[in-house]
């Protein structure tokens, strides 16, 4: 084992972190507000959003994020009334279409996710909630939106890890972020395993970073499920 | 009328290389998802076969190739793995620089990651048997094998269709990812079809809606296979 050569390739890929995360974040924020949209729609007893949402999610869910990523990068460009418009000094960045595939894609499953959440909420507590006249948004506010959060969280820190992952297509568009500098270093050095182990290991440590924020939120979110300590 | 030229099947026409694109992302999947399935169960088995060392190895593996990026995994085999071919070729006495054909590094690449997720399904398909039917199986005398092949093997089957059928989903997305090796897959054949007519839109959403095809067609196939191995379990709950 080269140590040298380990230390030089983790300070390099180190470098690449924030772009990575940069992308995470974003991607997250934006489609978690996207997914939130979207199963409204999904819900809705209007049948043409309800249609909409159902089409977008199978769309979305359906087909490889990469191509989503390439339409977004190399399709919008071609249309003269995008690259004339207001929009095409952002949608020329390869880091804004990269956050937007991303969360486009994203918003998909996470809609589907937090429907999971929202068909958990009981009847009985919406019930109990209208009986003491609450209705509209503070319902939402005060009873389905936290019991269907907290429903919709294991699933949720899934898609998260999944999200990690995602980001990695980004250098496929030219951002380059931890894979993208892993692919750089390897075509560079042949030095396949060293490099790929260092990414690896980037990556798990992160995984395992959001993976125990997501946990330690579980747990805060049902403390009033657990039993109540006895006092002695 | 230009876009039927160029979808199409004649000689200006990319349709007949975007069907073979198809085929080849289908090919790619089958022998992934199988060769996933012999990982899986192995290291299914590792992880629950009580030994502290084989369950560490299996977690391992699961974690590792569950927790880092496809892409990363697709260019460690593909790089590391003409690598290793070069490696033996030199030592078998073959001067100069051999490669991983690119079909067998993206299924090999994608078989291992799914062959990950695979573990995960049968393990969980196989503490989903109840354990007082492996209990019988033993009070009757029936020895490993017989068991296994008995009671174990067709109810983990039937238990793991559901996660077998988001498995194949997932690795049918990941296999896109093998034409960074240059794979004439379906992501690929788009992808050179949007470069050489510019059309990049059309050609993107023409390689997205085969995709859709092949993930919704597979979808019937698998909630109908679920159906099947059901059948004889009328009131069983989450049925397709």
């Amino acid at each position: 084992m080269d140590f040298v050569f380990i230390f030089q390739t983790m300070k390099t890929l180190l470098a690449a972190v924030p772009m990575t995360l940069a992308l995470f974040f974003l991607s997250i924020f934006f489609g978690g507000l996207l997914a939130l949209l979207i199963v409204w729609m999904r819900v809705a007893k209007n049948p043409i959003l309800r249609n909409f949402a159902k089409g977008y999610i199978f769309v979305f869910r359906g087909s490889p994020l990469l191509i989503q990523m390439f339409l977004v990068f190399y399709g919008l460009g071609q249309f003269g009334f995008i690259r004339y418009s207001f929009l095409w000094p952002f949608l020329r960045e390869p880091f804004v279409c990269a956050v937007l595939s991303l969360a486009l894609c994203t918003a998909g499953y996470t809609a589907e996710i937090f429907r999971g959440g929202l068909r958990a909420v009981s009847v009985k507590e919406i019930e109990a909630a209208r009986s003491i006249g609450m209705s509209g948004f503070l319902l939402v506010r005060r009873i389905i939106g936290p019991i269907a959060f907290r429903h919709a969280l294991p699933a949720y820190s899934t898609e998260i890890v999944m999200m990690v992952k995602s980001t990695a297509l980004a250098s496929l568009v030219t951002v380059w972020e931890v894979t993208g500098v892993a692919q750089r270093l390897i075509s560079q050095t042949y030095r396949t395993m060293e490099v790929f182990l260092c990414a690896a290991a980037i990556y798990l440590i992160l995984n395992f970073l959001i993976l125990q924020a997501m946990a330690l939120l579980e747990h805060r979110l049902s403390q009033h499920r657990r039993a109540v300590p006895r006092l002695p | 009328m230009w876009i039927i030229e160029v979808l199409g099947f004649g000689q200006q026409g990319w349709g007949g290389l975007l069907i073979a694109g198809a085929l080849m992302t289908l090919c790619v999947t089958i022998v992934a998802l199988l060769l996933g399935a012999v990982l899986g169960t192995m290291v299914a088995w590792a992880k629950l076969s009580g030994n502290r060392v084989l369950s560490a190895l299996g977690n391992t593996y699961t974690t590792v190739f569950r927790g880092v990026p496809e892409l990363l995994i697709i260019y460690l085999i593909y790089f590391g793995g003409s690598g290793a071919v070069t490696a033996i070729g030199r030592y078998l006495g073959y001067e100069g620089f051999l490669g991983l054909p690119s079909f067998a590094a993206g299924a090999l690449a994608v078989g291992i990651i799914s062959g990950a997720y695979q573990a995960e399904v049968y393990r969980g398909a196989f503490l989903a048997i109840p354990k007082g039917e492996l209990e019988a199986a033993e009070a009757i005398g029936m020895h490993r094998g017989l068991r296994f092949r008995r009671i174990i093997a067709p109810q983990v089957l039937r238990f793991a269709i559901p996660g077998i059928g988001n498995v194949w989903q997932l690795s049918l997305k990941d296999s896109a990812l093998v034409s960074v090796t240059g794979l004439a897959d379906l992501m690929r054949t788009s992808q050179v079809a949007a470069g050489s007519t510019r059309q990049y839109f059309l050609f993107f959403i023409a390689g997205g809606c085969l995709y859709l095809v092949l993930t919704s067609l597979s979808d019937r196939l698998f909630n109908r296979a679920e159906r099947r191995a059901n059948r004889s379990m009328p009131s069983s709950l989450g049925h397709a």
